[in-house]
């Protein structure tokens, strides 16, 4: 199923900038671009499951609206289990530096015993650029038994040359009720902290290592912490 | 080679080295092969160094008759490597025209490409459907198509002419334009040459523009890192860095983004050749010589100097202006500036057009003799936009706040349109100040020009006088605008019947670009009566550089000279700046008005200038 968004972004990816192209005569500011970026997609060493995680958008339009595909998921190396995510959504640039996004999610668990269970999501969001330069992405969502959450990222680039980059990063979820079968418990359920050094090769390419600490709060054990050391490519066009 | 054209003798004196050796010339890089491929490359006029002579290949002179121009994609080479350009017969740049004023231009355009093109003449007075912008005065010209330009020659003077289809002059279509004037030359010089400075790519102008629509900062590899905070720190303070960082955090802009592209993927060419292989133009010592400059770039303002050689300007946009000396001039894109050198010594010296964010440079060789070369200065680091390029200046000693008045973007002051006629009010009455004046440094209005616009400056005011980002400390002189004085005063010089205020817009982290916050496929023309005289004033609400031109019609820099301003066809408008000229709406018919950076046009910073008969012009709203 995860294989379904790699389709899609690819063919975003393929189909949009040869359509994008033919024009010639008119003024340029109408022509249609498309963006397909994986700004995770790294391999981790720490937990049990050796997880990969993939965390990638796409978008196609002009300058105020645009069509929003984000992907993301986890699984385990050994075994299988993890979880997919994708969104569909439609954006419209409300500010100089905020999109307001609307659409769906659709997530999916892999492996383990709760292999299949899927849930759909309404999606309300705003992302952007924060003062002093903050990536920022925050969402609303509500599945479709009514589960209430919220999902707040942020990033920053701190440049130790013009080609190494450190990126720290923070994620938390916030969820009114639980919902174990995708491993949320209500209040504070998932926190992310991480912190990565890429390599810009060429802007597109970019090689990284890093670490990241997370905590769920909806293990099945109760809370679980993680430490990771990760590595993995960053890659857009 | 030597048969000297009738030609008019002040202007060529020209001393011909009989035995050149194209080899011996360049001197160094590549096999000898490859050294021809680069000389058939290259036109004619610009081969030898030897200066211009009519009669050379590839000046077409348009007193003899039709001219000939094949629009086309070449296989070219810059600096030994090998690309693609779109050239106009064949050459990058593209052959020199040369009128002489009182001529009939007639000039027969084909398009060889496998899309529309188009010509314009960048500065030529033409009829409207001549001046060759595609959907504003003609339907461009279509693949396999020859088009005819036909039009008078009404002015002298250094121009140029490229594509204004599509991302076309970033590929090469441009070529110099110089018109001798029916008068005579004001100043004698004994030799001349055109000195065509532009920016070239290997990679496809789409691309950049799609990489710049996504990352706007990808050619931009001298941002600040960890370590000049680190320095900032131990010399201003913890403090001091900190809110300087929070300052420009806080807006969403990067003091290091000076210009959108850079030397990470353009090399820099003087008359069609980079800095590895270098043009050469020659000299004899003792020579008056006068140097055309004209920046043909698509993105890259340029600051070019001689070391070691003062350069005395005598023609600014191809109009004659009092003789200034100087030593650098910032040539922003499309502008041409005429200058005389008078090298005595029996030495090399280097012509070195440096860009404005010092990311890489072009540089020429002016020698007695071929082969010889000087040395290449170091660039000079890349400066920092500063607060004051925000229009927030925190010493705000001098400014009376409370005198200073918001200004007026979207509200017209003068006349109101469609009642000019049997109205004498105008202009005077409604308080315009006189022609020629600096405008007032004046508060940003409450209209932040909507979510297409980035932020906008506290207060704008009148920059003329400044040298520009990175110039005026190194201890020579720098050219301004307020330097620039009309050769012959303009005793006629009329007030406005109204003023016109366009705010220059644009956000850069999405990089879109407009005016008033509207892009171009957004607006509307802007109308304006046959024969009236509108004072234009343009603000830059963003923290680039712009060099907007009009299309037809001659604009008058309201530079404090009164009666001397000088005419332009482009000006460049700094960060903040607030700037005002006058021009007079003698030309019917719509006329382009743009930022000559071709991706800020081609990104919506574009307006038509509609020039209306009276009559039709009744009905019309303005914006």
């Amino acid at each position: 199923m995860r294989w379904a968004w790699w389709i899609i972004c690819a063919a975003l990816a393929v189909g949009v900038p040869g359509a994008a192209r033919g024009q010639t005569m008119a003024m340029g500011d109408r022509t249609v671009y498309s963006y397909v970026s994986f700004d995770e997609f790294e391999y981790r060493v720490g937990p049990e499951e050796r997880p990969v995680e993939l965390d990638a958008l796409a978008w196609i339009g002009g300058d105020l609206n645009r069509l929003w595909v984000k992907a993301r998921g986890e699984r385990s190396t050994r075994g299988g289990a993890g979880e997919v995510e994708g969104q569909l959504l439609y954006g419209r640039v409300v500010s100089s530096f905020w999109d307001l996004q609307a659409g769906v999610r659709f997530d999916m668990r892999l492996g383990g015993g709760t292999e299949g269970r899927t849930r759909g999501l309404l999606v309300l969001g705003l992302q952007g650029l924060a003062p002093p330069w903050f990536e920022v992405e925050s969402m609303l969502f509500v599945s479709h038994e009514g589960d209430v959450s919220v999902r707040v990222q942020a990033s920053y680039d701190l440049l130790l040359t013009q080609r190494l980059i450190l990126e720290p990063e923070l994620e938390f979820d916030l969820a009114a009720q639980d919902a174990p079968e995708f491993r949320v418990a209500s209040g504070l359920s998932t926190v992310e902290v991480g912190a990565r050094v890429r390599y810009e090769i060429v802007r597109e390419l970019a090689p990284y290592v890093g670490v990241s600490w997370e905590r769920y709060a909806g293990g099945s054990d109760g809370p679980e912490r993680e430490t990771s050391l990760v590595a993995g490519l960053r890659w857009w066009y | 080679m030597l048969g000297i054209p009738p030609f008019p003798a002040q202007i060529l004196k020209t001393v011909l080295a009989p035995h050149l050796s194209r080899r011996g010339f360049f001197g160094y890089g590549g096999t000898a092969a490859g050294i021809e491929g680069v000389n058939r490359l290259l036109p004619a006029y610009l081969r030898s160094g030897t200066g211009l002579q009519r009669g050379t290949p590839d000046i077409l002179d348009g007193s003899d008759g039709p001219i000939e121009l094949i629009i086309e994609e070449t296989e070219i080479r810059i600096d030994g490597r090998r690309g693609w350009g779109t050239t106009v017969n064949g050459t990058i740049p593209g052959p020199l025209l040369r009128f002489r004023e009182g001529d009939e231009a007639v000039i027969h355009v084909t398009n060889r490409l496998d899309e529309d093109s188009s010509v314009h003449w960048h500065g030529i007075l033409v009829p409207n459907a001549m001046d060759g912008v595609p959907n504003v005065t003609f339907p461009g010209i279509r693949p396999g198509e020859t088009f005819t330009y036909r039009f008078p020659i009404r002015q002298y003077g250094t121009y140029w002419y490229h594509s204004h289809s599509g991302l076309q002059e970033q590929t090469g279509h441009y070529g110099p334009l110089v018109i001798d004037p029916a008068q005579g030359e004001p100043e004698s010089f004994d030799r001349e040459h055109v000195v065509v400075l532009s920016d070239w790519t290997f990679e496809d102008p789409h691309r950049i523009l799609t990489k710049l629509k996504k990352h706007p900062d990808y050619y931009n590899f001298q941002k600040r890192t960890v370590f000049d905070f680190f320095r900032d720190v131990a010399a201003h303070g913890l403090g001091a860095a900190v809110r300087d960082r929070l300052e420009w955090g806080t807006m969403r802009m990067n003091p290091t983004d000076i210009s959108d592209i850079t030397g990470a993927t353009y090399t820099y060419l003087i008359n069609g050749e980079g800095p590895e292989v270098g043009w050469n133009g020659l000299f004899q010592p003792g020579e008056r010589v006068r140097l055309r400059f004209i920046n043909a770039s698509a993105a890259s303002l340029l600051d070019v100097r001689i070391p070691g050689l003062p350069m005395t300007v005598v023609q600014v946009s191809g109009q004659h202006v009092r003789p200034i000396e100087t030593d650098e001039i910032r040539i922003a894109i499309a502008e041409r500036y005429d200058v005389i050198v008078e090298p005595t010594e029996d030495r090399a010296y280097t012509i070195f057009a440096e860009a404005i964010d010092r990311s890489g440079f072009a540089r020429a060789t002016l020698a007695p003799r071929v082969g010889m070369q000087a040395p290449v200065p170091p660039r000079r680091e890349r400066p920092l936009l500063t607060m004051a390029d925000m229009g927030m200046d925190h010493d705000m000693a001098g400014m009376d706040m409370a005198a200073m008045q918001p200004d007026t973007a979207g509200v017209e002051q003068g006349a109101m349109p469609g009642m000019a006629a049997g109205h004498d009010m105008a202009g005077v009455a409604m308080g315009l100040r006189p022609p020629g004046t600096l405008p007032e440094e004046t508060m940003h209005g409450p209209d932040t020009h909507g979510k297409a616009n980035a932020s906008v400056p506290m207060n704008t005011r009148s920059r003329l006088a400044e040298p520009g980002l990175g110039l005026g400390e190194d201890g020579w002189r720098v050219l301004t605008y307020a330097d620039v004085e009309a050769l012959h005063p303009n005793s006629k010089l009329k007030d406005p019947d109204r003023e016109i205020e366009l705010h220059l817009t644009g956000n850069m982290e999405r990089f879109q670009w407009s005016i008033d916050g509207v892009k171009s496929s957004d607006a509307e023309p802007i109308h304006v009566t046959l024969g009236e005289r509108i004072r234009l004033i343009l603000v830059n609400d963003t923290m680039m550089n712009h060099p907007m031109h009009l299309h037809g019609m001659f604009m008058e820099l309201e530079n404090d000279k009164r009666a001397g301003i000088p005419w332009v066809d482009t000006v460049n408008v700094k960060p903040a700046e607030r700037m005002s000229l006058l021009f007079t709406a003698d030309a019917p018919g719509p006329w382009a008005f743009h930022c000559h950076v071709l991706y800020h046009m081609d990104s919506g910073m574009f307006r038509v200038i509609h020039v209306m008969e009276p009559d039709a012009h009744m009905g019309h709203d303005e914006e």
